[in-house]
């Protein structure tokens, strides 16, 4: 043989070998650690300053690519390693247990029944095919009917229950590959982006992870509506959700109430509630009396505009507290006398309508209504490889399970004759929990023993 | 009658066995041997009910959620779940000793969380609103559970063959250790229990994800928690491929039980007490 092929024989040998397995994932378990302990994603800034690093411990970490280590070479290098391995244990082992399912060896030799470590042999009376009958409808009863073959004047009997557990493994390991090639597909051809919308406004594109290109949509999505609820006492959010509408050409296409955990999907992309926050300017309506003339109005407008009210004078929203002091809603303004200069600011509050009198001032403002504006926070994703994911994620169960809990047994039973009688030879074995199996062969011996032999 | 009188039950109860399975090794009586697993089943039963009386409190709090919404539910759901496997594999192969060696994990648990954690019932955040909590939770602690009963077997093991291979003659050990199942059994038992641990992890991980990407978009993110989640998997499956194919059976296959568990505890626990720590060292 020459050196290259018995090169290439031990490069096959190292990927097929089961100590690699172990070893890798051993070394997965161990690595993926660092990634738990250093905090991954940062900017050198974080590290150094919130983490107190130094600079040599950055550059180190830096180029051994700690800081996202998940995505770094060495990281996925062994991934793929694990992949390699995967693929060659398969193709090297299936043929190979394939055969065993399909072909199964009909016909036992004597040095096949001295290495069963379940067997039975009896010695019997009456013809070779009176006690092939009896042994074959005891294992049908017991077992499962049993293939018989007639071979140089003996019977061969062969009985199977459940083959295809030999095929678990298999899709077990087939199902992890799935889960890498539905992981490939997703960030190649998916990606995660983020949008704000303003109520009452419309996007159509998304801004993708690095903020600086926008992604377009071609279509439109409005939010028409956002509510935030809170839980009585504290600040603690209990569901914040958006009402969405996609159009198309001007057209509504779909229109949907989305919150944390039901996110809306269209064409591929899924939106989910990620975040808000306050947007704009709130719209103000407020009662204005002039104590003088005694004359009210009601005026609505936006911060920093000047309403006009009696007089000839005007007033300005300044600000919007949700909370102030505690005494909950208010708003800052100012008045205009009529000569362009603002008054001095004072406070308004929305659940105390008649306090302003107390000011004194020459005219009376209560605050009706206040409307803060949100704008809700989408994060948006593309994954075309997701469904390949779950269907991996499903074979992986189904598999090991098969794997684990299923058990490909085989029984051989040999009747021949012998100088005197008959002699049936049995043997059996499991591929897994052997010793249930043999709890079972003890009792089909027994069964043998008494079908067979007259007392 | 409220759930945290039934959790005091199912506590006390713990402990009752805890000790009466001591007694029985002492002792060698199988009466006790059967009083000490009647115990472990007041005690479950207590535990059922304490915590589907929480689950109704909750309701009539107004929280439409399990009780699985805090590390406090967490704890006495995972010593319920110790229990559902301990006394499965009771059933199936009635080896009482083990009692000993698993029931410490499932007191330990009740007193901590009696003791030391929150016990007030809270609302949950919009993030963690979604019966995929559930299913999660309830798949990974059955894993937890299993492999709880495989370390706790796995001690017993390394126990026994230390002595066995002390004493250089062939008879047969007496005493305590003469109450343990054999060492064969007690390395099948293990290898068992991890057979039904691993897939209730596989699930548990594969619905966690299904949950991040249905609530937020991305199935995997590198997190703490799903890393050593990851790890935990990646241990075991290191035990079944080293034992189906290298036969690694005995000793090594214990303490990769108990390195394994350390992983799982560590999984559960350390990540949210211990790493939170060190990512927060350096946080105004
Ligand atoms: C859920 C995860 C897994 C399960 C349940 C599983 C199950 C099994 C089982 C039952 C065997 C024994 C086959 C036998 O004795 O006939 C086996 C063998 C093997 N496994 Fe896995 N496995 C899993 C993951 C992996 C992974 C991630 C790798 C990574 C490379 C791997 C590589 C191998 C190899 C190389 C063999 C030996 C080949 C063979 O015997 O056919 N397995 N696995």
């Amino acid at each position: 043989m020459s050196k290259q092929t018995s090169f290439v024989d031990r490069l096959w040998d190292f990927f097929c070998s089961v100590k690699l397995t172990i070893v890798i994932l051993i070394l997965l378990a161990t690595t993926s650690i660092i990634g738990t302990v250093i905090q991954q994603n940062l900017s050198q800034q974080e590290y150094m300053q919130k983490l107190g690093m130094s600079e040599k411990t950055y550059n180190l970490f830096h180029s051994l690519q700690f800081f996202d280590m998940y995505h770094s070479y060495w990281f996925l290098a062994l991934m793929g390693l694990f992949a390699v391995n995967l693929i060659c244990c398969s193709i090297k082992r299936f043929p190979r247990v394939w055969k065993i399912v399909r072909e199964p060896v009909l016909v036992a030799d004597d040095g096949m029944y001295r290495t069963f470590s379940n067997r039975a042999e009896v010695v019997t009376t009456g013809s070779l095919e009176s006690v092939r009958d009896k042994v074959s409808k005891l294992l049908t009863d017991k077992f499962t009917a049993p293939v018989v073959t007639e071979q140089d004047g003996h019977f061969h009997l062969f009985a199977q229950k459940a083959p295809y557990a030999r095929f678990g493994v298999y899709v077990t390991h087939l199902s992890i590959l799935i889960i890498f090639v539905g992981a490939m597909i997703g960030n190649i051809w998916g990606y995660k982006a983020f949008v704000n919308i303003v109520e009452g406004t419309f996007v159509d594109a998304v801004w993708g992870r690095n903020g600086q290109t926008p992604i377009p949509l071609g279509y439109e999505i409005y939010c028409e509506n956002f509510e935030v609820t809170f839980y009585e006492g504290g600040g603690r959010p209990k569901d914040y959700t958006s009402e969405l509408v996609v159009k198309e050409n001007g057209k509504e296409v779909l229109r949907k109430t989305i919150e944390v955990n039901d996110p809306l999907q269209y064409k591929g992309l899924t939106f989910y509630q990620a975040s808000y926050g306050q947007s704009g300017t709130p719209t103000y309506r407020f009662r204005v009396q002039e104590r003088a003339s005694g004359e009210t109005v009601e005026v609505v407008g936006q911060q920093g505009k000047h309403l006009a009210i009696p007089g000839g004078a005007s007033l300005i929203p300044l600000g919007y507290a949700s909370n102030h002091m505690d005494f909950g809603p208010a708003a800052q303004v100012s008045i205009d006398a009529g000569d362009h200069a603002h008054g001095n600011p004072f406070v308004v509050l929305q659940k105390f309508p008649e306090f302003d009198d107390r000011r004194g001032g020459d005219y009376i403002v209560s605050l009706l209504e206040a409307e803060q504006g949100y704008y809700t926070g989408l994060s948006v994703t593309k994954d075309p490889g997701v469904w390949v994911v779950w269907i991996g994620c499903f074979l992986l169960v189904a598999g090991s399970m098969i794997a684990f809990f299923m058990s490909h047994r085989r029984i051989w039973v040999v009747i021949q004759p012998l100088e005197e009688g008959v002699g049936v030879k049995c043997g059996a074995i499991a591929h897994r929990n052997q010793p249930a199996f043999t709890l079972f062969f003890d009792e089909l011996k027994k069964d043998l023993n008494d079908t067979l032999v007259e007392k | 009658m409220s759930s945290s009188l039934l959790f005091n039950v199912t506590t006390i109860a713990y402990f009752a066995a805890m000790v009466t399975f001591l007694l029985y090794l002492v002792s060698k009586s199988d009466k006790i041997a059967l009083g000490a697993t009647v115990i472990c089943w007041v005690g479950f039963l207590a535990n059922t009910a304490a915590i589907g009386m929480r689950w109704q409190e909750a309701y009539a709090m107004g929280f439409e959620q399990a009780p699985l919404s805090n590390l406090y539910e967490s704890v006495v759901f995972f010593a319920w779940s110790i229990l559902l496997i301990y006394l499965l594999f009771d059933l199936k192969y009635k080896q009482r000793a083990i009692g000993a060696f698993v029931m410490p994990f499932a007191f330990f648990g009740m007193i901590w969380a009696q003791w030391d954690l929150d016990a007030t019932i809270q609302p949950l955040v919009p993030a963690l609103q979604s019966n995929w909590l559930t299913y999660h939770v309830i798949t990974c602690f059955l894993g937890y559970a299993a492999f709880a009963v495989a370390c706790g077997v796995s001690i017993m093991y390394l126990i026994k063959v230390g002595k066995e291979e002390k004493s250089a003659d062939e008879s047969p050990i007496g005493g305590i250790l003469g109450m343990f199942p054999s060492v064969k059994v007690l390395d099948d038992l293990n290898y068992k229990a991890i057979m039904v641990g691993f897939p209730m992890l596989s699930l548990g991980i594969i619905t966690g994800a299904a949950w991040a990407n249905y609530a937020w978009g991305t199935y995997w993110s590198w997190d703490p928690k799903e890393t050593w989640s990851l790890i935990v998997w990646f241990i075991y499956a290191a035990f079944l491929h080293a034992r189906f194919t290298r036969g690694w059976v005995g000793r090594r296959a214990a303490w990769l039980s108990i390195l394994g568990f350390a992983a799982t505890i560590f999984c559960y626990l350390g990540v949210n007490l211990v790493l939170s720590g060190l990512h927060s060292y350096g946080g105004a």
